[in-house]
């Protein structure tokens, strides 16, 4: 195929690299320079898409981001797919594939236009919003239907082979577009010293100046940009960001940049010959100062059949003529409330083609563009407008008509004019969206016709951001901003640059024109697009009036007006002022625009950066990992540790070896420990070390029980309560020395149980002398539990294990294996138990020289399964599992561990006498024994006292930790049950989601030796 | 995200670092047992929520763990100054309702954060607008 629409000559394109790309299946060829949209419209192609609602052809109808239709699926493997990308922005690379990402199955020849006939009216105004009040069933199928042609793209369905960074940046000055404005203000902030970083979206710096007409200092204007891109290139303090999209700004300046680095080259890194290199960059720039120099972008004008291909912006043609050297059609229609519009009309004729009328909707326009227009033939309409495109598959005419905007009707006869190309201009709309995304509303500026950005801390605006269009008041504009952010940035001698000559231009007012009106009512005309991606019609918005949402906010939503992937960019100031016309109130009595981060799409890979796979999260490892790896444990999440599961060993069957199940692995592990000796690793456990003469007077303060008379070498247990009376989190203390303790914590809770005493001493007694430190990673803890505990550590220590000389909840200082230790007996087993603590480093020194000696009493490892097993035997419970925030000690039947006549009201201790919280019919821990001893009843399992009530039934509690225990051979379970303490032997229920009910006994939670003589020998 | 000045590092540093701890000078009553069951109730539950100035305590958890406090506008997000424990904040609601009387409002509908700590000189720079 031919480059019909290419010229031979003008464009910023290399045409000595020809390159041969694919779109919907078809293969084209572009120059290097190209746009994926400017390739297409070179080779012919007018149908890009099927529109949304209506599968009507769609073709290219901006050149920039705001471009609403052609919206490509991009990447020639499956791994490389990239939804939702404008074909606007896309470079073009040799060997590109694209498709149309609502073309299915075709674009050319719709075998699904019955669809959009029928979906025009299976999808009326306030489809969302009727859909949403509807049953949620019915959105799923609705949705199945909406996502297929709804043109949201498709995610890959194999993993992404590319990979992406973030970079944390800091500068005095960010300029956000290399405009006009732009330039001149980053040169202005950058020659006064300022570190200045200036972004720009597009592949080649320098924005409208690329395409203009206009002279700077005598030189084309491209030059200028040039000189002035190569200037700052050249500077240390300077950081160019080409391809880089300012997509979100947020508090305090903080800007996020969207940097595409190999996305012109190829659909991955290593497909552009970057192997390894990172395809796209999320900086996060903190700015001393912003300047949005970030453009506007032109509005179409709403007449019908707008959407028929050949419909374009007016900017759009002297783009793609200029920048491209593509014209993308024969014969152009102008239609046009400004002068500016003008050029389109100026650069299609001196392309050779045919302008075969500029309309304006004014009816005197005299200014500079219109005198040239005039002379160079064109024939100019005043007083009209473009009322109708006719044409399906490419515009064949445009119907003609004066209009009297004021009063909104056409006034005279229709005249049709033949073309294939009918460009509108209805305005400027200064970018505003990164502004509001401060929450700082825009401003409607009656001259202008648009809003401006609202002012904020920090942020300076120029150029056309804020509607200084021309072109030498832009570069005054941006040179002066920029000195002035420089100086707010504390360069306090910075100075605006001298500004470049330009003409002055003589330029006729703009007058307002949104909507054309039509001979026939608006809701009896041909369809008039608003919003082009979503299908959203001039119709539907005065329908909106009409069934009486009358704030922009609501009409939006009503309509999905500005709801596709271009947020409405060139589609919401219009439909605002047709909502406006329709409730006959200005534009910003009907509201505002508000537009949130992403001003484009961004993809997952960039925002995720490196934090995905194995450093989505950190995972932390004890000392003691390597031995656990190498001993084939299974591991189990428990915050960011990683903790032995259980170790399942190799079973011999039938001359077949397998490994042990869990149920296998947990239940050899349980015996062990109650018949012989078993280890584990609880060196997750939270250390916290706790200094200073008032340590024990904060013990006191912070936990439930008394410390004031635990002596040196003593242990004891602790309830730390929330002020509102609910535990929070328990664990032993030692008391190391007279003002020295070592408080434990859950592996869970570490961090913040160190933040909780911090805030304690830190806000509300901050004359206790005490200091805290974390020294969870300090020190290894092995936990030696069982019978044979004794026989074990005697080989292994000096300390003297004599049951009077070491008692239960003592500990002592000495050297296991060699090593300075310090040992605890405490049990959370309820066996004789050892907890050995020695610096980390000698860890594995230690559990090796362990296993050494114990191979003879088969000292086995055990995990975290077996673990929760044996303490549930034992009804110890764990903070976080048996207890959820609304259990007190005494819920938990541990009165014995609250002092209540301690001199200082701890924390939680008011809040235990409150009414709610002394209610007798509270949720207390109970043991749940099932009937049927194969059962292990569901964790979180309800619990009632009649299976046969009508649902809703009565809940009482439910299920907190249930296992199997081999010892009794039996499932059982700790609950918590409304008025438990007094339901001892009663039979609870608890119906299962298939329609089972078990049946369990309440019981006291200490399943195993009541009396706790084991752990005592 | 936020930037923050921490009054004991004394820098700026990225929300990241810091970690919101609640509402600021709610003081535990001293005697407990001599408040009400409502008063307690009160104390452990209700919090303002203003639209505008607000007090708020902070942690530096990644930093120096220090507890602080924010006097913060909740509509626009500035930050008007930051402080140590235990000192009072020179900017409050009825202050700023003054200061707005007084007509030293920015031209972005907030207000010059004169009066900020002194550890917040670069709060008190002048707005360009
Ligand atoms: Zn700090």
């Amino acid at each position: 195929m031919t480059q019909s629409n290419r010229l031979n000559q003008g464009g910023r394109i290399d045409r000595s690299r020809r390159l041969s790309f694919t779109f919907n299946g078809q293969q084209y060829m572009g120059f290097a320079g190209d746009t994926l949209a400017s390739a297409l419209l070179a080779n012919g192609v007018d149908i890009v898409n099927r529109s949304f609602k209506y599968s009507r052809p769609r073709g290219i109808t901006a050149a920039g981001p705001e471009e609403p239709n052609a919206i490509v699926q991009l990447g020639a493997s499956e791994a490389a797919q990239v939804p939702n990308v404008r074909a606007t922005q896309q470079a073009l690379y040799d060997g590109l594939v694209a498709r149309g990402t609502n073309g299915w199955p075709n674009v050319q020849r719709d075998v699904m236009s019955w669809v959009g006939k029928l979906g025009g009216g299976f999808m009326p105004p306030g489809f969302y919003y009727k859909t949403f009040m509807a049953p949620a069933s019915m959105w799923m199928t609705y949705e199945k239907f909406i996502r297929k042609g709804a043109g949201l793209g498709r995610a890959p369905t194999e993993a992404d082979p590319d990979i992406y960074d973030h970079f944390n940046q800091h500068c005095d000055v960010l300029v956000i577009g290399a405009g006009p404005a732009g330039l001149a203000a980053a040169l202005s902030a950058a020659r006064a010293g300022a570190r200045v970083i200036l972004c720009d979206e597009q592949e080649e710096m320098g924005g409208s100046l690329l395409d203009s007409r206009e002279a700077i200092d005598g030189a084309p204007a491209s030059a200028w940009a040039e000189q002035v891109v190569s200037e700052l290139a050249g500077l240390a303090n300077v950081t160019l960001l080409p391809r880089t999209t300012a997509n979100g700004y947020h508090d305090h300046n903080f800007v996020t940049l969207h940097e595409r680095r190999t996305e012109h080259l190829a659909d991955t890194a290593a497909g552009a010959g970057r192997e390894g290199e990172v395809r796209a960059r999320l900086h996060r720039v903190r700015a001393g100062r912003v300047v949005l120099a970030s453009g506007s972008h032109e509005r179409p004008l709403v007449y019908a059949n707008n959407d028929v291909p050949g419909n374009l912006v007016a900017g759009a043609i002297s783009v793609y003529i200029r920048r491209y050297g593509v014209v993308p059609g024969q014969r152009l229609v102008l239609s046009t409330n400004n002068d500016h519009a003008y050029r389109a009309a100026l650069d299609w004729q001196e392309a050779g083609r045919e302008v075969v009328a500029v309309v304006d909707s004014r009816a005197k326009p005299d200014g500079d563009l219109v005198k040239q227009a005039r002379d160079a033939g064109i024939r100019v309409i005043t007083g009209s407008a473009v009322m109708e495109a006719t044409g399906s598959q490419r515009v064949s005419g445009a119907k003609v008509v004066a209009i009297d905007t004021e009063r909104f009707v056409v006034t005279g006869k229709v005249e049709t004019l033949e073309c294939d190309t009918i460009a509108s201009s209805g305005g400027y709309s200064p970018v505003v969206h990164l502004a509001s995304h401060t929450g700082k509303r825009p401003q409607w500026r009656d001259d202008l016709l648009g809003f401006v950005p609202g002012e904020f801390k920090g942020m300076h605006v120029a150029g056309g951001a804020h509607g200084v269009y021309a072109l030498g008041e832009a570069l005054a504009d941006g040179a002066g901003v920029g000195a002035e952010a420089a100086r707010a940035a504390g360069f306090k001698e910075a100075a605006a640059i001298a500004v470049p000559d330009v003409a002055v231009r003589h330029e006729s007012p703009i007058s307002a024109l949104y909507q054309v009106p039509h001979e026939k009512p608006p809701l009896r005309a041909p369809k008039q697009f608003v919003d082009l991606q979503n299908d959203v019609t001039a119709a539907a918005v005065e329908l909106a009036t009409r069934e009486g949402f009358e704030s922009i906010e609501h009409v939006k939503r009503y309509t999905a007006l500005g709801f596709g992937t271009d947020q409405g960019k060139l589609g919401n100031i219009n439909g605002m002022a047709i909502a406006a016309r329709c409730l006959n109130r200005s534009i910003p009595e009907v509201g505002t625009t508000v537009f949130r981060p992403n001003y484009t799409p961004v993809s997952f890979g960039a925002i995720v950066g490196r934090h995905c796979r194995e450093l989505f999260d950190p995972e932390r490892y004890t000392a003691l990992h390597q031995w656990h790896v190498e001993n084939g444990a299974e591991f189990e999440d428990v915050g960011q540790w990683k903790r032995p599961w259980y170790f399942p060993q190799k079973r011999r069957a039938g001359g077949q070896e397998r490994l042990e199940t869990m149920h296998e692995a947990v239940a050899r592990e349980c015996l062990a420990v109650r018949r012989g000796v078993g280890i584990l690793d609880a060196s997750t456990l939270g250390k916290i070390d706790i200094q200073g003469p008032d340590a024990r007077e904060f013990l006191g303060r912070v936990y439930t029980n008394k410390w004031a008379k635990l002596a040196p070498g003593r242990v004891r247990y602790g309830l730390m309560c929330k002020d509102d009376g609910m535990l929070m989190d328990d664990g032993t203390t030692s008391c190391l020395a007279e003002n020295h303790f070592l408080m434990t914590t859950t592996t869970g809770g570490a961090a913040g149980v160190l933040e909780w005493l911090e805030l304690w001493h830190q806000t509300e007694w901050p004359e206790l002398q005490v200091y805290f430190n974390s020294v969870t990673d300090h020190w290894a803890t092995m936990t030696v539990t069982g019978p044979d505990a004794r026989k074990l550590m005697s080989e292994v220590t000096d300390i003297d294990l004599d049951r009077e000389q070491f008692k239960f909840m003592d500990w002592k200082e000495g050297k296991v294996a060699g090593v300075p230790a310090r040992v605890f007996r405490i049990s959370f087993t309820g066996e004789l138990a050892f907890e050995i603590n020695v610096q980390a480093n000698y860890a594995m020194h230690v559990w090796k020289a362990l296993f050494a000696h114990g191979e003879k009493y088969d000292l086995t490892p055990y995990g975290t399964e077996t673990m929760h097993v044996l303490r549930a035997e034992k009804g110890l419970i764990i903070a976080g599992q048996d207890t959820d925030g609304s259990v007190t000690p005494e819920d938990l039947g541990m009165h014995w561990a609250v002092g209540y006549d301690k001199p200082f009201s701890w924390i939680g201790q008011r809040a235990l006498t409150r009414p709610d919280t002394a209610r007798e019919d509270r949720k207390q821990l109970v043991g749940l024994k099932p009937k049927d001893p194969k059962v292990v009843l569901e964790e979180g399992a309800q619990i009632v006292l009649d299976p046969e009530q009508k649902i809703p039934m009565t809940m009482m509690g439910h299920v907190t930790s249930s296992y199997y225990s081999p010892v009794l051979e039996s499932g059982f379970a700790l609950a918590v049950l409304k008025g438990g303490r007094n339901r001892m032997g009663e039979t609870v229920y608890l119906p299962m989601s298939d329609g089972s009910v078990h049946q369990a006994e309440v019981v006291s939670t200490v399943f195993i030796d009541p009396k706790g003589e084991r752990q005592n020998v | 995200m936020f930037h923050i000045f921490c009054p004991y590092c004394q820098e700026y540093r990225e929300e990241e670092e810091f970690h919101p701890s609640g509402q600021a000078h709610i003081e535990r009553p001293a005697e407990p047992a001599s408040v009400s069951d409502e008063a307690w109730g009160d104390y452990l539950f209700l919090r303002d929520n203003p639209r505008g100035i607000h007090h708020e305590m902070w942690v530096h958890r990644l930093g120096c763990r220090k507890f602080f406090n924010i006097t913060r506008d909740t509509a626009s997000y500035e930050i008007l100054e930051t402080y140590r424990m235990g000192e009072q904040p020179s900017i409050t609601a009825a202050s700023a309702e003054v200061r707005r009387e007084q007509g030293v409002q920015t031209a972005d509908g907030g207000w010059q954060t004169v009066g900020a700590r002194p550890e917040n000189s670069r709060l008190n720079e002048e707005t360009p607008s």
